[in-house]
């Protein structure tokens, strides 16, 4: 299976904090990668880099045969990679539907006067925009909620609102920051056979953060872990589970 | 066919023709040229303003506070259109000039690509002062004249003459209905979407790959043609006679306080927020004269009374419906409809 994603010694630090420090690992195509670590470890920030809302000091990225440094979020975005948000990034006034719709914008064609006087290609744009939107909102069981305000919802539903608007556009890269952070076990495992359900349903090529080693051993299929910015292990649920570092670093400590 | 289109653009067919029925007839039965010239004309125009910026500020969560200099501009480009390109028609003349303080918007806007909120709007303060002190500094914008003004040109459409203000109403009734029209095409759009988008969560809407500095610059240069447009409106349909300083800082400011009291991202809730700015002035008026305050002091000491009076209601109603005028309207008619249904 070929790398839709590496990294190459890449390096970012804050005012001299080095919050990620020349780390290299590969994303296989199609697989559901979780990075792993203590608060601080460097995963946020490493998603960041990825989709270009932080700009890495040295290193490189290659995503799908392209290599860049630096990237612009919207470049990312076009490129197919989406992502979720830790803390609730929603449109909190817009309804769930406009969210998933907002999510699809990279996919428009049609110039802005097209849509605001409907001619061109507005028309074959909104039907496919809303067939895709309802699509997604189905998929992720969303029906009841379409025309609700997402401020409105649930944190549960909420979280699941910003994966339906990261997938709508179909990437090819999915990053999830902590989707499954603040719910309870029920909820956990029921958003984990989700992100499962996307990774077997639509292929999509996941890579996520979660504190819950539990559900994550279960999950993903390649297990990256992070302390103080550096790799301390990375392999398959297994190798991970049962290497000494790992215990020492992060799974013999409490959360 | 009308009736196809209208449910393609998924508009209301009811409201839109009763709507039109009062505009254009009921209206104009009823009122006399007092109520068209002192208060329908004025909330028409001044709520079309209202919209111009709601779309920005409400709807893109952008800032100006130099909203009259867009007005000043549309008033200029009309006046120089008319007097120097003989045989230009009048619909084309607020075409045009939309369209140059459309330009003059986007420029003004590139700041926004780079600071945001209260120092963006510190920066649209500048195209308040440019534009007042370009058009009262260089004479050739008003061709020349001794006072620096400028006065309406004969306003005819197809030969017919809109002088009186009968006329003048139905310009501004027309030009009113057909951007009110234009409004709601853009907030319904996915122009209006990834607007509301940016507004409500920026870094988002970036990294869903929404083209944040094109949207941006399509509102500065949207806003700005409704407010040239209703610059043209409000020198030549209601003024008659205005100057650069018509459209200065205070106008600039009431054009905020319609946003604000009518409710932001709305587009009839600026019509409700500009009867409010145009009505409670005459109201107080009104009001001081019949309860014969003379004693309080002289007609100066009256006027700023006023003033101070308008701005406590202006306060109170914000503290009490933050939401403004077009949210206090809603929930009234929830609380009726609940009534009647229990």
């Amino acid at each position: 299976m070929s790398d839709l994603l590496q990294l190459r010694d890449v390096s970012l630090s804050f005012k001299g904090v080095k919050a990620v420090n020349a780390l290299s690992f590969s994303v296989a195509t199609g697989e559901i990668c979780a990075l792993i670590g203590p608060n601080g470890a460097g995963k946020s920030s490493l998603l960041n880099v990825i989709n270009g809302v932080y700009r890495a000091d040295t290193g490189d990225i290659v995503f799908n045969g392209a290599r860049f440094g630096a990237i612009h979020p919207q470049k990312a975005a076009l490129l197919g990679i989406g992502r979720t948000f830790q803390h609730n990034a929603l449109f909190h006034r817009l309804t769930v539907r406009e969210n998933v719709l907002a999510g699809l914008s990279r996919r428009g064609t049609a110039t802005f006067l097209e849509n605001i006087f409907r001619f061109g290609r507005d028309g074959a744009e909104r039907r496919r925009f809303i067939d895709r939107a309802d699509e997604i909102i189905a998929f992720l069981h969303l029906d009841r909620h379409a025309e609700t305000v997402v401020s409105k919802l649930s944190y549960g539903m909420q979280k699941r609102v910003d994966l339906a608007r990261a997938l709508a556009a179909a990437p090819k890269l999915l990053l999830l920051d902590e989707p499954m952070a603040g719910m309870n076990q029920e909820e956990k495992q029921e958003m984990s056979r989700v992100i499962a359900e996307v990774n077997r349903s639509f292929g999509t090529t996941i890579v996520l953060i979660e504190h819950d080693v539990g559900i994550v051993l279960n999950l993903a299929s390649h297990v990256v872990v992070l302390d103080y910015g550096r790799k301390v292990a990375d392999g398959t649920p297994d190798e991970v589970r049962n290497n000494p570092d790992v215990i020492a670093a992060y799974l013999g400590t409490v959360h | 066919m009308p009736s196809g289109l209208l449910s393609r653009l998924d508009a209301p067919l009811l409201p839109i023709v009763a709507g039109l029925l009062v505009t254009f007839a009921v209206i104009p039965a009823m009122a006399d040229d007092y109520w068209l010239s002192s208060i329908i004309i004025p909330t028409l125009v001044m709520g079309l303003a209202g919209i111009g910026l709601n779309l920005l500020q409400g709807y893109a969560g952008l800032v100006s506070l130099g909203s009259a200099a867009f007005m000043l501009i549309g008033a200029f480009s009309a006046y120089n259109l008319i007097l120097r390109v003989p045989g230009l028609p009048l619909p084309l003349v607020l075409l045009i000039s939309g369209l140059i303080a459309a330009a003059a918007g986007v420029v003004f806007g590139l700041p926004s690509l780079r600071i945001r909120g209260f120092y963006l709007g510190a920066s649209t303060l500048g195209a308040q002062f440019f534009f007042e002190w370009l058009f009262s500094n260089f004479t050739w914008f008003s061709n020349d004249s001794q006072s620096l003004t400028i006065s309406a040109p004969r306003l005819e459409i197809l030969g017919y003459s809109l002088q009186s203000p009968l006329g003048r109403y139905f310009l501004a009734a027309s030009v009113t209905v057909l951007l009110i029209g234009l409004a709601f095409l853009i907030v319904r759009s996915r122009l209006g979407r990834e607007w509301m988008a940016i507004r409500d969560m920026e870094t988002a809407a970036s990294v869903l790959g929404i083209r944040v500095a094109r949207r941006k610059l399509q509102a500065y240069a949207i806003s700005s043609f409704f407010l040239g447009v209703t610059g043209v409106l409000w020198a030549f349909a209601y003024l008659g006679t205005s100057d650069a300083h018509t459209f200065n800082l205070d106008k600039s400011f009431q054009v905020l306080f319609i946003v604000l009291i009518g409710g932001v991202a709305t587009i009839f809730g600026n019509f409700l927020g500009a009867a409010f700015i145009v009505l409670t002035p005459i109201l107080l008026d009104r009001v001081v004269l019949a309860a014969d305050l003379s004693f309080l002091g002289d007609q100066g000491a009256l006027t700023n009374l006023q003033r101070i009076i308008f701005g406590a209601i202006i306060i109170l109603l914000l503290i009490k419906e933050p939401d403004g005028l077009s949210a206090l309207l809603r929930r009234a008619r929830q609380a009726v409809r609940n009534r009647y249904a229990g």
